[in-house]
């Protein structure tokens, strides 16, 4: 098993990959801070610090579109082979995970907004840990990224079953509250959709785990696992 | 100012290294103009129709009739034996024996040839076909224009051998490469391929041994020996052009030294004719391969 | 956990082969393949199949013995002396590499076309038929026809057809080297070698030559050496690696271009220090 390759022959050819990972470590802790951004924000009940996180995430597109210039550049000069071209794909890939990720975040920002129209919920505070794991695992997952480190990156794949059962226990949770109290309804169903949405960041950082395994060992990580969303389950 | 000094001091050197070569090269084609510039001029003076006419003699009205006549048989003999052999023998070495001892040692030896002091060629003749033919002639020693072609085809043949070797040798060896891949036999492919390629290079090299033997004098005097009479049958003594300049030379009548020079001047622009047209020939049919 | 299987414990191996897809049978068979120059061995203990009617690259950085292995198999290095070949080549159940198997019928059944293109000094027309009069006694008008085939088969027919009497040395670069592939397809051989065939070519003429290899490979079994990786990606179907006389490995070209097994290979193909 090839874990660590060896240098290029051409160095910039290094240089360049090493720049497209650190544009990468870089906007995946973007997108982590954005999450805990928006987390802040609605903690605190405070809007124009969420309309600051959504406003960012035009920082985070930005990069995505610079990655896949990178990307697409590395592909048209180096006419990259074997592992070179399946890091360079999973570059790409990563991208848009962690593009997704940082919609997710502003999803959360904005609906932080929102509910800040209504009176406050008294449930917010269990989304906190389900959120702090999620940033957890984005930036594990940075750095298996940036390590290289499969095994690593498997924890991250094997930890997201974790993150699912928070978000189902919280979705109980919310039923029986929106149950009991028909008045919270609405707000309820704002706070579900903020855990749906950091359940789906989980989701893409597993995305990433997988790619990372992809890229050092050539093959795609598929054992089943346990079952992630547990919520539709008759 | 240290990178102006080491230029200045290559440029210096430069120049010093041109002047050198200039100047060698200056002395050998100052001789060369000397050589011709003198045949020319003391033969041009001689030349006259009667030396087309009248056979040599020792005499003011001597000629080289006989001698003209004389070298164009051995030369002509000469060729048609040493021709063939040594187109064989190139390509014999070029194509079966390359890359081989016995091509190597062959090869050598050839070199050897090519370097011998025609005197040595013209006694090795006189051992091996003027003596046995003398024996057979009941001892009256039996020189014969024969025997002198045949000295002067031992001048031509490592000439050839060795333009024939190298002209197939500059063939590509992709080329055979190429044609044995096709299930081409070797002699298929030399014949109809290689000679092709090489033709101008070999007539090149027939047409420059032609001119080497041509001026030759030391292999004729222990084989043809030379004649005084105009005689066609390559089996007696016969005169050639080098001997009679040879003869006409050693005799103290100054008419008949510029008969040797307006010789000389034949022979010379002969060998020029020769070698000029072996380089338009060449020239007009060279092949590139690339 | 459903399923019986883990990262651990894989599926049985018959649930993997639905994706592998099946492999032709192997025209040529190379076992034990030991290769001389005098006392240096350039290839050391070769073995493979060539797949019928596939095509098959040979890479690998230069002195890796990948020419050697192509020259063993049509004996063309036998014409060297002091070169020798150990071991087998299986072409339809003989062994090309016994001296009683005759060396002008393995050069009809295996063609081969060099590096640089090589036109014989002749005209375009004889190129060709030179070498089919050679194998065959063929009345003039089926030699016309073999000979437009060929140049047709090499792509090359619309480009020479007015021109057949013309000498062969005026043609361009990429025009000589499919007029050295129409002589050898005319010989109508099984299989083809091509010994880095385009690498004296422009990229538009070394277009044209993989496309035709492309379209020859529905009929002949073709083997390449080539120094251009990308050309073995876009050209083969099967790839080998070789390295020090050596095969390092020999796989589907997909394969060896994504995720090779071995770290030479992995190495020489994206360019790193090995």
């Amino acid at each position: 098993m090839i874990t660590q390759p060896h240098d290029h022959l051409v160095k910039s050819y290094d240089e360049e990959m090493s720049r497209l990972t650190g544009e990468i470590a870089a906007m995946g802790e973007l997108a982590a801070k954005q999450l805990e951004g928006a987390m802040d924000a609605l903690g605190k009940r405070d809007s124009k610090a969420a309309q600051r996180v959504a406003d960012n995430d035009d920082a985070i597109d930005d990069q995505e579109r610079r990655i896949s210039g990178d990307v697409l550049r590395l592909i048209a000069l180096r006419q990259p082979m074997a592992r070179d071209l399946r890091e360079v794909l999973a570059a790409l890939r990563i991208a848009s995970d962690i593009e997704r990720i940082g919609d997710y975040a502003t999803n959360v920002a904005r609906r932080s907004m929102t509910l800040n129209l209504s009176a406050p919920v008294p449930l917010v505070g269990s989304l906190g840990p389900m959120a702090r794991m999620a940033c957890r695992q984005v930036r594990e997952s940075m750095r298996a990224y940036v390590a290289q480190d499969t095994e690593l990156a498997y924890s991250v794949w094997e930890r997201d079953a974790d993150l699912d059962a928070l978000y189902t226990a919280l979705f109980r949770e919310l039923l029986t509250y929106m149950m009991e109290d028909q008045r919270s309804i609405t707000a309820c169903t704002h706070l579900l959709f903020i855990a749906k949405n950091i359940e789906r960041i989980g989701d893409h950082a597993t995305n990433i785990a997988e790619n990372i395994w992809f890229v050092v060992r050539g093959e795609t990580l598929n054992a089943p696992r346990a079952r992630r969303d547990l919520t539709y389950d008759p | 100012m240290m990178a102006l000094d080491i230029y200045a001091r290559r440029r210096a050197t430069n120049v010093v290294a041109m002047l050198l070569s200039g100047l060698a090269a200056a002395v050998g084609l100052a001789f060369l103009i000397w050589i011709l510039w003198i045949t020319v001029k003391n033969g041009l003076s001689a030349m006259d129709f009667k030396l087309f006419t009248k056979i040599t003699a020792y005499a003011d009205e001597g000629g080289l009739a006989n001698a003209i006549v004389g070298s164009l048989i051995m030369d002509m003999i000469a060729l048609a034996i040493c021709a063939p052999v040594g187109v064989l023998a190139g390509t014999f070495l070029a194509e079966y024996a390359n890359r081989t001892r016995l091509g190597a040692v062959i090869r050598f030896l050839n070199d050897i040839l090519l370097s011998a002091p025609s005197i040595v060629l013209g006694l090795f003749v006189y051992v091996i076909i003027v003596l046995p033919m003398s024996n057979l002639t009941h001892g009256a020693v039996s020189f014969s224009g024969l025997a002198g072609a045949i000295a002067l085809a031992l001048i031509g043949l490592p000439v050839i051998v060795r333009t024939t070797d190298e002209m197939l040798q500059l063939v590509p060896g992709t080329l055979r490469e190429a044609a044995l891949s096709l299930g081409i036999p070797q002699w298929k492919l030399t014949v109809q391929v290689l000679m092709r390629a090489a033709v101008s290079g070999i007539v090149t090299g027939v047409l420059l041994a032609l001119a080497r033997l041509a001026g030759e004098t030391a292999p004729l005097l222990f084989t043809a020996f030379g004649n005084n009479f105009m005689v066609a049958n390559p089996l007696d003594k016969m005169a050639s052009i080098p001997v009679a300049i040879y003869q006409y030379t050693n005799d103290p009548n100054p008419a008949l030294h510029a008969i040797a020079w307006a010789g000389a001047l034949l022979i010379t622009l002969f060998v020029l004719l020769l070698s000029l047209s072996a380089r338009w020939y060449l020239h007009r049919h060279q092949v590139t391969h690339d | 956990m459903t399923e019986g299987t883990t990262l651990l414990n894989p599926p049985p191996a018959s649930a993997q082969t639905v994706a592998v897809t099946v492999a032709p049978p192997p025209k040529l068979t190379v076992r034990n393949l030991n290769f001389f120059y005098g006392d240096t061995q350039a290839l050391k203990d070769i073995g493979l199949d060539i797949p019928e009617k596939r095509v098959t690259a040979i890479i690998g950085p230069s002195g890796c013995g990948k020419s050697t292995l192509l020259r063993v198999f049509n004996r063309i290095y036998a014409i060297y002396p002091n070169q020798r070949a150990l071991g087998e080549a299986i072409l339809d159940g003989e062994n090309i590499l016994d001296a009683g198997y005759p060396v002008h019928k393995l050069r009809s059944k295996i063609g081969m076309v060099f590096q640089k293109p090589v036109p014989f000094p002749m005209t375009i027309f004889e190129n060709i038929a030179w070498g089919i009069r050679h194998h065959e006694k063929l009345s003039k008008s089926e030699m016309d026809g073999r000979v437009e085939q060929a140049l047709r088969r090499a792509a090359l027919w619309d480009e020479v057809k007015d021109k057949l009497k013309r000498s062969a040395l005026g043609l361009s670069g990429g025009q000589q080297q499919r007029l050295c592939i129409a002589r050898s397809v005319a010989l109508k051989p099984e299989v083809l070698l091509l010994d880095e065939p385009t690498s004296a070519l422009d990229p538009i003429a070394t277009g044209r030559i993989e496309q035709l290899i492309e379209e020859l490979k529905h009929d002949y079994t073709i083997v390449i050496v080539t120094h251009n990786m990308q050309q073995a990606a876009r050209v083969s179907d099967r790839t080998a690696f070789m390295y020090l006389g050596e095969l390092v490995e020999f796989d589907e070209t997909e394969i060896i271009f994504t995720k090779p097994a071995k770290r030479q290979t992995e190495d020489y193909i994206s360019g790193r220090f090995g």
